[in-house]
């Protein structure tokens, strides 16, 4: 087993992307992502990487470069954070389009304007219907595992990764992190082999015309590979605790077997919710939280699942929908509770935007707001909570 | 107006909608939204052989004869032979003539 460090996340992230031996590396710095292709550049620049690092001149070029990398067989990888994955979005559609095993971790940042550089999910939340994988990590030691896995299945199911992590919450953080041996990694990841790819001996055409005669096909096939990629997915993360030993699953739960309210959120804040239960609990409310660590494809039935028989859900988003039905975490719980017979009271809040703290006390108070949802029903679909009006 | 149906199964697609066997463009028929077609006046025709190096689909081939004749299954009638001509040898005319 790997040794046990205390590493900031970033580095350790990097370290990771670094043992799953990755040809080409293409970035663009941006505040929280920075540290990461920092010690990338620093990695191959000392000779410790052998790789090809692509200073690119922004974002948009950054995927461009792995697009064309890994159309040619090449494990690529990428990083960015809020306005940079907004200057990368026309290709992020076609990276998956083009069904490329590309690897990018995000470190979640607020969308501007205003200008922030703190956390949320505004920016990731923007390609939600882009194809991509979407994982979401907790701590530094899950951020670190979800670059593994995601190795591990993009190029299984040739579509590209998108692993996030909280920008600062996470990535400026020193935690004790085990470092898999490298033997293991290249256990659990074999080298690369594509059945098609640009080629000279071999020629074929990648992002050809979809005329209306072929379009919806198209379509119609990334749906059903991103679909398909659920059990790829799952066996992924059984192989990965044979070999590793920590268990992963879509959807995480804690105390929900006997709760009566739920809480779902997505990211590090669930660890702050996760004290916000124990808190409940000794009250005597019966209270527990769901948490997406698999974002797409959506994980519908384990959601169900996890459900158990809760009277009323508490949906805390990180991201605004402007004016529609709710946060984007909210809309989709509804819309998937209404495929099902399960009909909890949804309180639908949005908090933490930009870096703002969200506490313990906020969050038992989030709970007691659900509380009252049960008997009384809430004169709103969505609301910001903790704005100060 | 036919109704655009699909030309293929999704199911036979390769991944990501890639082209798997080089150079079929060929079978993709691209002369039939034209408005004008190209008309050759063997009369006039020095067999220079411009049309045949200038026509951006390329529609233009030789026969037997030294001819270049467009083969109007992917011609798209944009007339740039019939203006690069020396001999005035090609008109364009309307296809409903």
């Amino acid at each position: 087993m790997g040794k046990r460090v205390a590493k900031e996340v970033s580095i350790a992230v990097a370290d990771a992307v670094a043992q799953c031996r990755v040809d080409v590396i293409s970035a663009y710095p941006i505040t929280p992502q920075t540290h990461i292709v920092e010690h990338l550049a620093e990695l191959v620049n000392n000779g410790e990487l052998d790789a090809e690092y692509i200073p690119v001149e922004s974002e948009h070029a950054a995927l461009s470069a792995c697009i064309g990398a890994a159309a040619t067989g090449a494990r690529t990888f990428t990083s960015t954070s809020a306005q940079g994955l907004l200057f990368m979005y026309e290709n992020i559609f076609i990276a998956s389009a083009l069904r490329l095993p590309i690897v990018m971790v995000i470190a979640n940042r607020s969308i501007s304007a205003p200008i922030s550089i703190w956390n949320d999910h505004s920016d990731v939340m923007t390609i939600r219907d882009s194809g991509w994988i979407q994982t979401f990590a907790e701590n530094g030691q899950e951020a670190v595992d979800l670059v593994y896995h995601a190795y591990k299945v993009a190029e299984k199911c040739l579509l590209p990764v998108a692993v996030n992590l909280d920008g600062f919450i996470v990535t400026h953080v020193v935690e004790p992190i085990e470092m898999p041996d490298q033997e293991l990694v290249d256990k659990y990841l074999p080298p690369l082999k594509m059945k098609y790819k640009l080629d000279p001996k071999k020629p074929i055409t990648i992002g050809a015309i979809g005329v209306p005669e072929i379009y919806t096909e198209a379509k119609k096939a990334l749906d059903e590979a991103l679909k398909a990629s659920y059990k790829v997915i799952v066996q992924a993360w059984r192989e990965f605790e044979r070999l590793f030993g920590r268990k992963y699953q879509p959807v995480e739960t804690y105390k929900m077997e006997d709760a009566e309210v739920g809480m779902i959120i997505m990211g590090s804040l669930a660890e702050t919710a996760m004290n916000a239960v124990n808190e409940m609990r000794k009250k005597g409310k019966k209270v527990g939280l769901i948490r997406f660590r698999l974002w797409r494809p959506f994980p519908m039935q384990d959601f169900l699942k996890a459900l158990g028989k809760v009277k009323a859900l508490c949906v805390v988003d990180r991201a605004v929908s402007h004016c529609s039905t709710g946060g984007p975490v909210g809309i989709e719980v509804r819309s998937a509770l209404y495929q099902s017979n399960k009909r909890p009271k949804v309180l639908n809040l949005i908090a933490g935007l930009s870096g703002r703290d969200v506490t313990v006390e906020d969050f038992m108070e989030m709970f007691e707001m659900t509380y009252e949802s049960i008997s009384k029903k809430p004169k709103f679909s969505y609301q910001i909570y903790g704005v100060k009006e | 107006m036919p109704k655009d149906t699909g030309l293929v199964s999704w199911k036979d697609l390769a991944p990501g909608m890639y082209i798997t066997e080089p150079g079929n463009s060929v079978k993709f028929k691209t002369g039939d939204w034209r408005s004008h077609r190209p008309q050759l006046d063997k009369e006039k025709c020095i067999k220079c052989g411009q049309c045949y190096l200038l026509c951006p689909e390329p529609a233009y081939e030789e026969n037997e004869e030294g001819y270049f004749i467009c083969n109007l299954m992917y011609c798209k009638g944009c007339g740039i032979c019939a203006a690069i001509c020396p001999k005035g040898a090609i008109t364009m005319v309307l296809e409903e003539e």
